[in-house]
């Protein structure tokens, strides 16, 4: 694949044929290449999915195996990094396998993609969590990664909350008052930014007046399902204790890190050029209608180094329609419902520790 | 003080490196020490020495002391590594 050109297609410009026409080709040589280097890959065809790529179909494969196989379509001794899922040991992690080229091109596609959404200049950075949660560089939790990737877009990082998940007052009014009349970046995880944030600048009632801020989140509810709000709720809470922010929810996983799926104005996610979903029945993961709940499967361009390419994931979504949000952007939008019942609680970014 | 110094100075105490060990051999993810906590303060010193601020682009590509030179060079013409 030509990389060197898929980087430059426009983020949400295309419509479906055109997609289509560069996505599908690109997809499936993508398979075939797994099919080639990967022994595991090419074990779960052969047996489950024959002649499913001679017939030029991708099959999904489940996000779990990732769980249970260290699969990849490259040598030992080009081996870069192994991300994983969580760094709580109670539950099995994803165990994703890079070489540089694939970790390389991760990061340039999540740039890209957050630049939409951000603008390409860097934004003083306020960080809903607390700073030693990226201390221990040997063990950090998915949490830390998460914000190391995120820091990129941002200067001035400032963390809001003390280890104890306290509010740090004094940063978070210094750091308003430093940047005031500039436009900044709020990013944390859904349910702490809920918990530690808002709750808690609310019963202090306390609310900072903010010129310009995009805020950025991401993660879910995790274990704190029963304390969720909906999307519309967690707004207009937030915007109670901060003026003038756009927030957007981001959906995206360790296992296609890169292609993440920002909400937009009007409230979906969007797929970008190089990722695609699609949604699948529970009962017999034939592809599902627009407007009904179903398991939403990822496909995106960039796993070369690990057959991720295409994945069955195991959370609930609604396909809401495609290239006519009202937003301007083209592709799909969809939204996420939650999590597959039967599905362990995920560890992914959801450790407090 | 030399550009050159200034350079390695800050990149040794980013990376908590002997300044020894600081020249163009030195790449990102190939020492331990510069994995991608280490980078953000690594950059974060850079641009209060240099006084610059660096683009996303800049920082992804800022993958080895060399390149660190060539891109600093972009933004202040007058330094000399």
């Amino acid at each position: 694949m030509n990389w060197q050109n898929l980087l430059t297609l426009p983020v949400y410009d295309l419509a479906r044929n055109e997609k289509q026409s560069i996505f599908s080709p690109a997809l499936l040589t993508l398979a075939k290449h797994h099919y080639q280097h990967s022994d595991d890959y090419r074990a779960i065809i052969d047996s489950v999915y024959p002649d499913f790529l001679q017939r030029g179909e991708v099959p999904a494969l489940a996000v779990r195996l990732f769980k249970h196989h260290l699969l990849k379509s490259i040598t030992e001794q080009e081996i870069f990094r192994i991300t994983t899922s969580s760094g709580t040991t109670s539950q099995q992690v994803s165990q994703i396998v890079l070489d540089k080229e694939n970790a390389m091109r991760q990061q340039k596609v999540l740039a890209t993609i957050m630049k939409q959404w951000l603008g390409s200049k860097r934004l003083p950075m306020l960080i809903i969590d607390h700073p030693n949660v990226i201390k221990d560089k040997f063990s950090y939790s998915a949490r830390g990664v998460g914000i190391q990737g995120m820091s990129l877009f941002g200067f001035d990082h400032t963390y809001a909350l003390n280890e104890d998940m306290s509010i740090n007052l004094d940063a978070v009014s210094q750091f308003f008052d430093k940047h005031k009349r500039k436009k900044i970046l709020i990013f944390g995880f859904t349910f702490i930014i809920w918990q530690y944030f808002i709750q808690q600048l609310n019963e202090l009632n306390i609310h900072f007046d903010v010129d310009e801020a995009v805020l950025l989140h991401s993660g879910g509810w995790k274990k704190l399902q029963d304390k969720a709000v909906s999307n519309k709720e967690f707004k207009s809470e937030l915007n109670h204790v901060l003026s003038n922010t756009k927030i957007h929810n981001f959906y995206g996983m360790v296992e296609q890190t890169g292609t993440v799926y920002v909400e937009c104005e009007a409230g979906y996610l969007h797929c970008p050029i190089w990722s695609d979903i699609s949604i699948r029945k529970k009962s017999d993961l034939t592809e599902e209608k627009s407007g009904i709940e179903g398991i939403i499967q990822v496909n995106s361009l960039l796993p070369s180094s690990y057959p991720g390419h295409s994945l069955l994931t195991e959370d609930l979504g609604v396909l809401l329609g495609e290239d006519n949000c009202t937003c301007g952007r083209k592709g799909k939008y969809f939204q996420v419902n939650g999590r597959l019942a039967k599905a362990e609680v995920r560890g992914c970014s959801d450790t407090q520790s | 003080m030399t550009d050159q110094i200034r350079l390695k100075n800050v990149f040794s105490t980013a990376l908590e490196l002997p300044i020894n060990e600081v020249d163009d051999e030195l790449k990102y993810n190939a020492d331990p020490r510069w994995d991608s906590t280490a980078h953000m303060i690594l950059i974060a010193q850079l641009e209060s020495e240099f006084d610059v601020m660096l683009d996303i682009d800049d920082i992804i590509d800022m993958s080895s002391f060399h390149q660190a030179k060539i891109i600093l060079q972009k933004y202040n013409s007058d330094l000399s590594f």
